[in-house]
């Protein structure tokens, strides 16, 4: 219904920050934790099982994000916020879907590992649109 | 509690047992009309009839499982002496804590508050990172809203905000809101419009007729333009520019909303936990109040674990507030930020903790995380968990709507009764919790606090 | 073990059993009056203190989904008012809208032993038993709405009444209610289905059905006399707070036909005037009907200048108020069943409608001529909180506080009253009857609101004072259930109260025509509606009457 917002980003220089670290490269983007089907069926099975661990370790990007990292399905990257990092592999979500410069993740234990303790006196931290940086992690 | 049918008679060597209109309470759907078949000598659910992915997954997956029922610091220990270890860490501790209480039975729920009223703590539900903004947004505006039969009857405008309920709720759409058929909706779906709105398409997107993408963050902008607009302002000019949202696609909706017979706004996590927090939930809150001076409008937060909402309810009747209520003074006090659980422990404010069905170890902050670990905790999980794990004293547990009876409540504060379909070894934590709170009232006996009920 | 007690010396007001005012020693054994104790019996002097049973609120809202939502609504009102533990009771909060357990101790320390909840949607009945459940002290029951119920509605169109009063006996029976309630009869419908429509008229058809308001009241009314219902139905009539709507309590109280019928807040329903303008008194036409019609008993409903909870099922005054007060407001529409608003509410001196409510309220007291069937409630927490009984004693009891309290308020409003001619003051036997034996007989309770042999040993024992606001709002001792729970002013014990029920009989063919009507239209499943014996606690039923 709305063509023209594809990407969550009016102007592309609210892409803060590029960074190289050695030969990677290093983006901001915004991360959305949120319930899957997957992370749901997983967490009866157990929260320390393989399956929820993996399921909640596997970050959505948009296929354009991806190819500019030189990222592939499977491969391992590294999300990190002012409080915390953690590395998760990461799989191509397409344009229209999944605009570019978010990422989708499971919540879980690595979504954890990023989120903010402040929660602006509401009780609830602030656990969807943290800004993290986003890097490959050669395997 | 009625009794469930007798197995047909060629299941009868199998020792088979057929639960009708059992309760799923995995979430906050608490879908009424499950058929369980119940393997009486393996002891787990075989088959259940209507539930969804989610559903059958809750209900295959939580079978005996063979751990100790006590763990004291990571050694076995009887039933007793867990309970005993645990009153006195809590009757010790200057600033206990209760958390969690969305996945077990009101009954349950009722006793943790009275230890906390008991011994001066605090307690605080899965609520505050759930809905908490959408009860804060409620003590400001209020809410027009309605039970989800009334839905099915009557709503010919369906607004999904923020949420992904073909994921989350995967019946909602199926059971209440979207294709059942109802006393003024014939046609079921053709009845209704369908509207979706969040930041990124989904499962859900496509049941809606209408998707409305959002800029991350901007759903408070696009809810007060539609208000200036439902009310006849003016709105400026740059508002795609500043939501992502097109002018047209705004009118539209306006209209769409002020003309419908019965509309029904559904909110989801992505307005509570994001950018506005309560104030996203107050303007949708507001909309649909505004909304009533035209037509018929409703609004609805559609809430998490299966019973997240009695949490509420019992915390509320109890105290006069819905969650992060601390007893310190000896009455309770309400104070989001101050009492939250999250903001507690990531302080290091609380020097003992009782985790009831729930894991902050894995979804609270890297801070709270830490302290968490710093203290003595006791937990009652069905599961082990990261919070079990780093626990001083666990309880395992029966599952509530498996092994257990009691109360539950349906997102819409529907009260239903819970129907088990096989015993387990395993105590509740509504026996685990009477047992701590009669420890804890011996051991304060003679002194100055409340002693007898 | 038998627990004995006596007390001695005390000036005796039980009303049911003629007893005025005499010195007459009341003996108590196992929770009972009894006729005589052993020497070992616990003794209370009660030389200078005045002996009644205690006190029942026929009419209020202190449980159940809509008071938890303004519970949830008002932290700001909490606050100023918390509720502490004592080393024998449970905290909470107060304010208009208190926690359970505020709300039992609260209503124990000023007498009251039996409190009935009067409006639960009966699909929340779980909901209401819990939290009744956690109000301590006083005995408890419910009214169900049944008057907006879709499914009876539909026997009624189908001229089904044998059905529709089998129907309603299921539902009393499967949800645990005292007796049935109506409210705003006919309205949901258009609220709902017309874009927050009303009735205005009792005597239009309702949308969908082809049935008047009227006559779906006059249904009730019969159903519930042939059931024998200890309590006949509780109406909340139409056009609630209309300029005029004295002509719509009038057409509702002759659809009675002589029949038994309660009517609730009458005060609210009691407006002259034209509708759209300034209402005036019209609490004469109303008393004049009462004071006629033997077969109706009435709760005045109050109103107390301070802060107030607008809590109703009826969602379209509700809506009316809301846009009088812009304020926070609750709607909240539960399928097939109900409706209900909500919103914080305070009544000032200075304004005028709310000067004629509270003398319309007086006025209806002072000119009752039977105080057994006109009794005492602020409709709590509509009219104002169940906390300010003592002080509406003193009104009634103290026409010199009266005169001067009316000096103080809208002039105006006055002057469209009789109040100023009313010189009645309310004898210490009559506020027996408002609040204790004309509640208990109103209700059918036989053995509450009395003191005589057999009777529920729920008492009160307050110290005689000039001030009568001062003397009803600190019992020296209240007894529940021949314990004795308040002592010397201070909570001696906790206590738990018992839900009272009632178990109209039925044909129980009726849930198979019930059944299919579920499947089609609500969203939870017929099998899991009716409410197990489980949530009854501690319960008493309280016995039916059948006509045929």
């Amino acid at each position: 219904m709305d063509p023209d917002c594809n990407s969550i980003f009016s102007r592309p220089d609210s892409i803060v920050a590029i960074l190289f670290q050695g030969s990677n490269i290093v983006e901001t983007m915004l991360l959305v934790p949120g319930r899957s089907q997957s992370q749901g069926t997983s967490l009866n099975k157990g929260k320390l099982k393989d399956e929820y661990l993996v399921v909640t370790a596997t970050a959505e990007l948009n296929e354009n994000d991806m190819r500019r990292l030189k990222l592939v399905d499977g491969d391992k990257i590294r999300l990190a916020s002012e409080v915390g990092q953690t590395v998760v592999a990461c799989k191509a979500k397409k344009q229209d879907d999944l605009p570019e410069g978010m990422i989708f993740i499971p919540y879980g234990p690595s979504s954890s590992q990023l989120m903010g303790s402040d929660t602006a006196a509401s009780g609830m931290p602030m656990s969807k649109h943290m800004e993290v940086s986003v890097e490959k992690v050669e395997s | 509690m009625p009794e469930p049918n007798q197995p047909s008679p060629k299941e009868k060597n199998k020792n088979i047992k057929i639960v009708k209109d059992a309760t799923c309470t995995f979430c906050g759907c608490v879908c009424d009309d499950m058929e369980l078949t119940v393997d009486l000598d393996e002891h787990r659910i075989t088959k259940a009839k209507r539930a969804c992915v989610l559903g059958r997954a809750w209900f295959y997956e939580h079978t005996l499982e063979d751990r100790p029922v006590v763990l004291i610091d990571g050694k076995e220990a009887t039933l007793e002496e867990g309970m005993d270890v645990a009153a006195q860490i809590l009757v010790d501790a200057k600033f206990p804590i209760t958390y969690g209480l969305s996945d077990c039975t009101c009954e349950a729920q009722r006793i943790a508050v009275d230890i906390m009223d008991t011994i001066n703590g605090n307690i605080d539900t899965t609520t505050s990172v759930c809905h908490g903004p959408s009860g804060m947004a409620f003590q400001g505006v209020g809410e027009s809203t309605a039970t989800l039969g009334e839905i099915r009857n009557r709503a010919d405008l369906v607004i999904y905000w923020g949420g992904n309920p073909a994921e989350s709720h995967p019946r909602h759409f199926t059971r209440y809101a979207v294709t059942p058929k109802g006393m003024y909706i014939p046609n079921g779906k053709k009845d209704r419009t369908v509207v979706l709105v969040d930041v990124r398409k989904t499962p859900s997107t496509p049941v809606a007729d209408i998707f409305v993408r959002v800029k991350p963050g901007k759903d408070f902008e696009v809810l007060w333009a539609l208000r200036a607009l439902v009310k006849g302002k003016r709105i400026s000019n740059d508002i795609e520019e500043q939501t992502g949202v097109s002018r047209e696609m705004l009118d539209d909706l306006v209209y769409r909303m002020k003309n419908c017979q019965y509309g029904i706004l559904f909110l989801g996590m992505g307005l509570t936990m994001t950018r506005g927090r309560h104030f996203n939930s107050g303007a949708i809150y507001s909309l649909a109040a505004d909304l009533n001076e035209y037509t018929h409008f409703v609004a609805k937060p559609v809430r998490g674990h299966g019973n997240v909402t009695g949490a509420d309810n019992v915390v509320s009747w109890q105290t006069g507030y819905p969650f992060g209520v601390n007893f310190n003074r000896g009455f309770p006090r309400f104070n989001p930020g101050e009492f939250t659980t999250s903001d507690l422990l990531a302080r290091g404010e609380t020097d003992a903790a009782m985790i009831i069905a729930s894991d902050p170890a894995s979804n609270f902050s890297k801070k709270a995380i830490e302290h968490l670990a710093k203290i003595p905790v006791i937990t009652m999980d069905a599961k082990e968990t990261h919070t079990t794990k780093l626990s001083k004293v666990r309880f395992a547990v029966a599952t509530y709507g498996i092994n257990t009876g009691g109360t539950v409540y349906r997102m819409d504060d529907i009260p239903i009764s819970l129907r088990p379909a096989f015993d387990s070894p395993f105590p509740t934590d509504q026996e685990i919790l009477e047992g701590i709170r009669q420890r804890i009232r011996k051991l304060l006996t003679g002194s100055k606090a409340r002693t007898a009920f | 073990m038998s627990s004995e007690l006596i007390i001695v010396n005390g000036q005796v007001y039980d009303p049911a059993n003629h007893v005025d005012g005499e010195v007459k020693d009341i003996c108590v054994r196992d929770g009972k009056i009894v006729e005589s104790v052993s020497k070992s019996a616990t003794r209370i002097d009660a030389h200078g203190m005045v002996v009644m049973p205690g006190a029942i609120d026929i009419h209020c809202h202190i449980a159940g989904p809509k008071v938890n939502l303004a519970r949830k609504l008002m932290p700001e009102d909490h606050r100023l008012d918390v509720h502490p533990k004592t080393a024998v009771t449970r905290s909470g909060t107060g304010g208009i809208v208190p926690s359970t357990f505020a709300t039992g101790y609260r209503y124990c320390t000023m007498g009251y032993t039996t409190a009935m909840e009067a409006a639960v949607p009966p699909i929340t009945a779980r909901h209401v038993l819990e939290e009744l459940d956690d109000t301590p002290v006083i005995d408890k029951g419910f009214y169900v709405l049944l008057g907006n119920n879709a499914f009876l509605y539909k026997l009624l169109k189908e001229g089904r009444k044998n059905e529709f009063k089998e129907a309603i006996a299921w539902w009393v029976n499967a949800v645990h209610a005292y007796t049935v309630k109506l409210v705003n009869t006919g309205s949901d419908e258009l609220w709902k289905g017309r874009k927050n429509a009303n009735i205005t008229n009792v005597n239009e058809n309702i949308d969908h059905y082809d049935i008047t308001p009227v006559h779906v009241m006059e249904s009730f009314i019969e159903a519930a006399h042939e059931l024998g219902l200890p309590h006949p139905p509780h109406i909340h009539c139409n056009n609630l707070g209309h300029s005029g709507n004295i002509s719509t309590t009038l057409d509702t109280m002759k659809a009675a036909q002589g029949r038994r019928v309660h009517m609730a807040h009458v005060q609210f329903h009691s407006f002259g005037g034209e509708l759209n303008k300034n209402p005036v008194s019209g609490a004469r036409e109303i008393i004049d009907y009462i004071n006629d019609h033997e077969n109706i008993t009435s709760d005045v409903g109050q109103v107390m200048f301070g802060k107030a909870t607008a809590m109703t099922a009826d969602a379209p005054l509700a809506w009316m108020l809301r846009n009088v007060k812009l304020d926070k407001w609750v709607n909240a529409d539960t399928e097939c069943e109900s409706g209900c608003g909500i919103l914080p509410f305070s009544y000032q001196e200075a304004i005028y409608t709310h000067t004629l409510q509270w003398a319309m309220g007086l006025e209806l007291f002072l000119m009752s001529k039977d105080p057994w069937r006109v009794l005492m409630s602020t409709d709590h927490p509509n009219g104002g909180s169940f906390m300010n009984y003592p002080k509406l004693i003193k009104l009634l009891m103290d026409s010199a506080y009266r005169r001067e309290a009316l000096s103080h308020l809208n002039q105006k409003a006055i002057n469209k009253t009789v109040l100023s001619d009313l010189d009645r003051e309310y004898t210490l036997n009559e506020i027996a009857i408002i609040t204790r034996a004309g509640p208990a007989r109103a209700l059918g309770l036989a053995n509450k609101g009395h003191l005589g042999v057999g009777a529920d040993a729920d008492i009160t024992i307050y110290t005689e004072e000039e001030d009568r606001e001062q003397m009803f709002n600190a019992p020296r001792y209240v007894i529940k259930d021949g314990i004795t729970v308040i002592k010397d002013h201070e909570f001696a014990t906790d206590h738990r109260g018992k839900i009272l029920h009632s178990k109209p009989g039925y044909n129980e063919d009726i849930a198979g025509e019930i059944e299919p009507f579920f499947e089609d239209y609500y969203s939870v499943k017929f099998s899991n509606y009716a409410v197990s014996d489980d949530y009854l606690h501690l319960h008493e039923e309280i016995p039916t009457h059948p006509k045929s």
